[in-house]
């Protein structure tokens, strides 16, 4: 008995221990973080748009970087490119289908720190229900205490991909076949 | 041919907004059919949306107007051949089409305008946004247009051909009173 409960409080510590290396977890605050998109039009301009609803988590680490990982969900039906008849467009079932598919996400399987702040993160990134690995350039923007009391650390990072690759059906042309996704993300230090 | 109705037939206003407004929604249902499977380098992408929402525009701003004009004039009165049950649903079927007119009409409206947009029509006017930023407005009103169109052109074509069976079946006056002729 003894012996049970000492290997079962010693599994939590290494569990507890594990879990919590050296990685601080931040909420991510989505008045100061956005998810951003842009797409060439016919490739005489791009076109920016964003994603207005999303929330998630990171844990961050800046002496171990492996410790570090992030999640993200994202509502694709508060797709907002100022625009809402091409909005109704983008919602429906010629780009992502959102009656359909009401989830998007990224959830990261790594994170390499490189030098000058630099960082490369890689995760699934889950359209329409297909989920595909990317790789998502970082840069560290800042980190520090905020004047309310709390600690807060930023990101910016920045993807593309084809449309194709998450059978978005519509085809917007030669110049417009791959979208890019700009992350800025700000946490708070839970 | 007189301007108002009788009680035996349409008259000319009254029969100028029924034809009007019948052949432009069957145009706009197959123009808007037709537009919204158009690919993006379509040289009618742009221009058929605008055709569409022009035209749409225009009936919308017309059906204050034909319904003051309804509401004022002589009703015609159904035939007396028409049994009395046939003659209510005949009533019940031209409301409906008309609820569907004003849902198909106003939904529309709700779809350009729902960013507060207004509605470009023939580069001559334009018909500003009222009802704005509902939740996913644009969706919604537009699942409402497309449903509200298909069954008002659905019924309208029982309409039509009613009014078919009346001319050559039953061989009465009931399609003649909404065509030009005396009584």
């Amino acid at each position: 008995m003894k012996k049970q409960l000492l290997a079962s409080s010693l599994a939590l510590a290494l569990g507890f221990a594990a879990s919590n290396v050296h990685a601080a977890d931040y909420a991510i605050d989505t008045a100061h973080s956005s998810v951003i998109f842009k797409i060439q039009h016919l490739g005489y301009s791009w076109l920016y748009g964003s994603f207005d609803e999303f929330s998630g988590e990171f844990s961050y680490d800046n002496a171990d970087s492996s410790a570090s990982s992030i999640m993200v969900n994202i509502n694709p039906n508060s797709i907002n490119s100022n625009h809402a008849e091409r909005d109704k467009h983008l919602k429906s079932g010629d780009f992502l289908d959102v009656s359909k598919f009401k989830e998007a996400s990224f959830k990261s399987t790594s994170f390499e720190q490189k030098e000058d702040g630099m960082a490369v993160l890689m995760g699934d990134l889950t359209i329409r229900g297909i989920s595909k690995s990317v790789t998502i350039d970082v840069s560290k923007i800042g980190e520090g205490k905020d004047p309310w009391g709390g600690e807060r650390v930023g990101f910016a990072g920045e993807t593309k991909f084809k449309l194709t690759d998450f059978d978005i059906p519509m085809n917007l042309g030669p110049a417009s076949e791959e979208v890019t996704i700009i992350l800025n993300v700000e946490g708070v230090k839970k | 041919m007189r301007l108002g109705n009788s009680e035996s037939r349409y008259g000319l206003i009254s029969q100028l907004f029924h034809w009007v407004f019948a052949i432009t929604i069957i145009a706009l249902f197959a123009l808007g059919t037709y537009m919204v499977d158009l690919t993006y380098y379509d040289s009618w992408y742009q221009s058929a949306p605008w055709w569409h929402k022009s035209f749409g525009a225009i009936l919308l701003l017309l059906v204050l107007p034909r319904f003051i004009w309804k509401a004022l004039s002589v009703r015609v009165k159904p035939l007396a051949s028409d049994p009395p049950l046939q003659q209510k649903a005949a009533h019940a079927a031209h409301m409906l089409l008309l609820l569907l007119l004003v849902t198909v009409l106003i939904s529309g409206y709700l779809i350009s305008t729902a960013d507060g947009r207004s509605i470009e029509v023939f580069a001559w006017f334009s018909l500003p946004a009222s009802v704005t930023g509902l939740p996913d407005q644009a969706t919604r009103a537009g699942l409402v247009h497309e449903y509200a169109a298909l069954a008002l052109v659905i019924l309208a074509g029982l309409h039509g051909l009613a009014a078919l069976k009346h001319h050559f079946i039953n061989k009465d006056k009931t399609l003649l009173r909404m065509l030009p002729g005396k009584d």
